[in-house]
C-alpha cells in the first residue's frame, strides 16, 4: 500500500479554559490518500472543526495540540514544524477553505490582489505574474469576466462569487491538499450546488486530495469517497461512503442518517438522538455516547470502545461490535413504554 | 378569476392579499429616494388553521419579510392582511398589541431572540402579564406547564438563557410563543441553526403542539427536506413573489415552475447509490432593486421554450393542475394564449416539461 499522502496518528488537541480542560480533538487517527476526497461528519462540538485548523497548525491559546500527536504530510510531521516551515506548507502545499467566505476575505484589497498575494508569498516572478495567474485563477473557477472582477472588493460580489474566489485563493499554488470546513454551509442550494460541481471538477483537474468538514449528510453522500464520523472528540465510525449509507455500524452514525429529513418522505415522525452533545471538558466516562445511545448497557458505561474493525475499510467505536445480540433499543427490551 | 387562496378548504385563518413591502433606497445628505427595493410584491395567500403553509426560496426572496409583515412587525407598502375576517393592517396599535395574542413569531437564531438578562420563566411569563392572562401563582403554574409541554423541567425558570444550547433555547422561543395561546405562529427557520440530532427533537415538538393544539404555522425555511417533512401545502418565492403554490406532496413530486424545478434538484441527496441530473442554475439571484423584465426567473431558466415573450410578459400564478399554481407561461395551460405570446416576440410555443420526479431514497 502505498504512503498516504496524510497520516493523521493520535491526534489530541486540548484547550486550557477556567472551566477545565477541554479535550476536543481526542486521539484521532486517519489517513487522506492522494486525490481522495475524505468527509469529516458530526455535530456542532464533536471536534471536526478543530481537526482541520490541527492539521494547519492553526490552534492558538489557550489550546494546544498535545506532545505525541502525529500530522505526517508526505512523510514530514507537521506537529514539530516551526512557524516559519509551517508558513511555507500553509497556503502552498494544504489549502484550507473556510465556512464564511466574507470573513476569510480582506475588505479593503481588491479579490484579484488577495489570490495574487497567495502567488506572491509562495512562488516567485514579478507582480505582473502575479497578477495574471490570479486572473487565470479566477476564470478557471468561473468569475465570469475575471479581467475586470478582479478589480473588485469582496463587498462588491455575491455569497457565492465570494466562496469562488476564496476556492481561487487556496487552489493557486496547486496544493496536494485541500480542507473545506462546511465551504457551502453559508450558501443557498441552488449555489452550493455550483460549488460542489466546482470543488469536484477541480479535484478531478489537479489531482488534489479533499478533506471536507460538513454536517451535511447530503453533501457528504453526493462529494466524499470514505466518510469519518466525529463524536465527543473521537472518530467512532470510518467507512467508504456507500458501506456507511448502507450499513452504519455505530449508533450515533445511524441515529444522524435517521434523524435526518429526507426528500420523498412526509410528514412522518423523524427519529430522534434524546439530549445534546456534551461539553468537551466533561465527556463522559466508557462510551462518550452511552448516555444518547438507544442500545448502551452496562458495559457501555464502563469500558472504552476501541475502534473495532467491523469489515473491509470499516471501523466502528462500538462493543455492539462483538456483543451484536444487543442491538435492540431500550424501549423494545423493556417491552413497556419509553425510559427516560 | 379566482386566486389560489380560493380553492383550498374552509374558512381561512389568515389571509394575505396583494401584500408588497418596498425599501426606498435613499442616497445622498437629504436622503432623497433613488428607487425601491422590492422585497414582497403582490404576494397572496391563505393559511388554515391547523394548517403548515412552508414558505421556501433562497436568500433575499422576502420570505421572512413575507413573515414579518403578516405580523405588521414591519408595515406594508400595500396589500391587505386579514386575521380570522378582521383586517389587521387597519387596527390602532392598541388593538395591533392584542391582536398579537393570536399572532407569535418564533426566530430563527435562539441566541439572540432570548433577552440574556431575563430568566426563562420571565422570559414565558411575560406575554402572560401584558396580555392580563394570568398573575401571581395562576402564573407561576403557567410558566411551569409551557416548560414541562416543551420538554423543559420546570427548574429551568429561575436560569439565564446563556446556561441552554441551541436547541433548548428554540424550546424557550416556543413556550414564550405558546404562553399566550396564540392560534397562528410565524416560524421564521427555527430549526436552521440546529444540528440535525436536535433539529429533529424541535421539529417533532412542533408537529406534537399542532396536533395537540390545532396551531397553523407560516413555516418559513430554505432546507427544503424540512419544508417537505413539516409542510401540508408549500409555497416557492423568487424575487419577492410566489412563482409556485401547491400541496407539499404535488410540489415536490410534480415542480412546474422552472425554478422550483432547479431548486429542488440542488437538493442533496443523502443516498451515495443515487445519481440524478441536476439542473444546475448558472449566475446568481438578480438583485431585488432591479429585478429583470417579465418572468423574474427568466435570465436563469432552463426551460426549453424560453423566448422573447418571457422577457416581455409577467406569468400571472395560475392553475397547473388541481389545486396547483404555478407562475409560467411556457408550463402549459396557461391563460397567457400562443398568439399573445407571439405579439410579445414569442417563438417557441409553450411545452409541458417535467422533470423526473425527486426520488424517493
Amino acid at each position: 500500500m502505498p504512503e498516504p499522502l496524510l497520516h493523521v496518528e493520535n491526534l489530541r488537541t486540548y484547550f486550557y479554559t477556567p472551566s477545565g480542560v477541554a479535550r476536543s480533538v481526542d486521539g484521532v487517527s486517519f489517513d487522506i490518500g492522494a486525490g481522495e476526497t475524505v468527509g469529516v461528519v458530526g455535530e456542532s462540538g464533536c471536534g471536526k472543526s478543530v481537526t482541520a485548523l490541527s492539521i494547519l497548525r492553526l490552534i492558538r491559546p489557550p489550546g494546544r495540540v498535545e506532545p505525541g500527536s502525529q500530522i505526517l504530510f508526505r512523510g514530514r510531521d507537521l506537529a514539530t514544524l516551526s512557524e516559519k516551515e509551517m508558513r511555507d506548507v500553509r497556503g502552498a502545499q494544504i489549502a484550507m477553505v473556510f465556512q464564511e467566505p466574507m470573513s476569510a476575505l480582506n475588505p479593503v484589497f481588491t479579490v484579484g490582489d488577495q489570490v495574487a498575494e497567495v502567488v506572491r508569498i509562495h512562488g516567485s516572478g514579478s507582480r505582473k505574474d502575479a497578477w495574471n495567474r490570479a486572473v487565470e485563477m479566477l476564470e478557471t473557477v468561473g468569475i465570469p469576466a475575471a479581467g475586470e472582477r478582479a478589480h473588485e472588493y469582496p463587498h462588491q460580489l455575491s455569497g457565492g462569487m465570494r466562496q469562488r474566489i476564496v476556492i481561487a485563493m487556496a487552489l493557486v499554488m496547486n496544493p496536494a491538499l485541500v480542507v473545506a470546513d462546511e465551504p457551502t454551509t453559508a450558501l443557498d442550494v441552488t449555489i452550493q450546488a455550483q460549488i460542489l460541481e466546482l470543488l469536484g471538477g477541480l479535484q478531478k483537474k489537479f489531482g488534489t486530495s479533499i478533506l471536507m468538514i460538513t454536517h451535511d449528510l447530503g453533501v457528504v453522500a453526493e462529494s466524499v469517497s470514505r466518510v469519518i464520523v466525529m463524536y465527543g472528540g473521537e472518530v467512532v465510525e470510518q467507512a467508504d461512503v456507500r458501506d456507511l449509507f448502507a450499513h452504519a455500524h455505530h449508533p450515533y452514525t445511524e441515529g444522524l442518517l435517521r434523524a435526518m429529513p429526507h426528500m420523498g418522505q412526509q410528514r412522518e415522525r423523524l427519529a430522534t438522538i434524546p439530549g445534546t452533545v456534551p461539553p468537551a471538558t466533561s465527556w463522559p466516562e466508557g462510551c462518550r455516547f452511552h448516555d444518547r445511545c438507544p442500545y448502551a448497557w452496562e458495559r457501555c458505561v464502563r469500558e472504552h470502545p476501541p475502534l473495532y474493525q467491523i469489515g473491509v475499510n470499516h471501523v466502528s467505536r462500538c462493543h455492539l461490535a462483538e456483543e451484536p445480540e444487543r442491538r435492540v433499543p431500550h424501549e423494545i427490551a423493556a417491552a413497556a413504554g419509553a425510559p427516560v | 378569476m379566482t386566486t389560489p387562496a380560493e380553492t383550498a378548504q374552509g374558512r381561512p385563518l389568515v389571509e394575505a392579499r396583494d401584500l408588497s413591502k418596498h425599501f426606498p433606497i435613499k442616497r445622498g445628505l437629504l436622503g432623497k429616494s433613488h428607487g425601491a427595493v422590492k422585497a414582497v410584491s403582490g404576494v397572496s395567500f391563505d393559511v388554515f388553521p391547523a394548517e403548515t403553509l412552508g414558505l421556501v426560496g433562497e436568500s433575499g426572496c422576502g420570505k421572512s419579510t413575507t413573515g414579518r409583515l403578516l405580523l405588521r412587525l414591519i408595515e406594508p407598502t400595500g396589500g391587505s392582511v386579514r386575521f380570522d375576517g378582521q383586517d389587521v393592517l387597519s387596527l390602532s396599535s392598541g388593538d395591533m398589541r392584542r391582536m398579537r395574542r393570536n399572532m407569535q413569531i418564533i426566530f430563527q437564531d435562539p441566541f439572540s431572540s432570548l433577552n440574556p438578562r431575563m430568566t426563562v420563566g420571565a422570559i414565558v411569563r411575560e406575554g402572560l402579564t401584558i396580555h392580563g392572562l394570568a398573575e401571581g401563582s395562576a402564573a407561576d403554574a403557567r410558566v411551569r406547564s409551557l416548560l414541562d409541554e416543551v420538554g423543559l423541567r420546570a427548574d429551568v425558570a429561575s436560569r439565564f438563557p446563556h446556561e441552554f444550547s441551541g436547541g433548548q433555547r428554540q424550546r424557550i422561543g416556543i413556550a414564550r410563543a405558546l404562553a399566550v395561546e396564540p392560534k397562528f405562529i410565524v416560524c421564521d427557520e427555527p430549526v436552521s441553526a440546529l444540528d440535525v440530532s436536535v433539529q429533529a427533537q424541535v421539529i417533532n415538538l412542533m408537529q406534537d403542539l399542532q396536533r395537540d393544539r390545532g396551531l397553523a404555522y407560516l413555516f418559513i425555511a430554505h432546507d427544503l427536506s424540512v419544508v417537505e417533512h413539516i409542510a401540508h401545502r408549500v409555497a416557492v418565492m423568487y424575487l419577492g413573489k410566489i412563482v409556485e403554490l401547491a400541496n407539499a406532496e404535488d410540489l415536490y413530486r410534480e415542480p412546474i415552475m422552472p425554478y422550483t424545478q432547479a431548486l429542488l434538484s440542488a437538493v442533496p441527496v443523502a443516498d451515495p447509490t443515487h445519481h440524478r441530473s441536476r439542473v444546475v442554475l448558472t449566475g446568481d439571484v438578480p438583485s431585488p432593486a432591479n429585478p429583470p423584465s417579465g418572468c423574474v426567473f427568466h435570465p436563469r431558466c432552463q426551460h426549453p421554450a424560453k423566448d422573447a415573450a418571457c422577457t416581455q410578459i409577467v406569468p400571472p400564478l395560475e392553475l397547473k393542475a388541481a389545486n396547483h399554481w404555478a407562475a409560467c407561461i411556457k408550463q402549459p395551460p396557461t391563460g397567457v394564449d400562443w398568439a399573445h405570446q407571439q405579439a410579445a416576440g414569442g417563438t417557441k410555443p409553450p411545452e409541458r416539461i417535467i422533470p423526473a420526479a425527486t426520488p424517493i431514497s
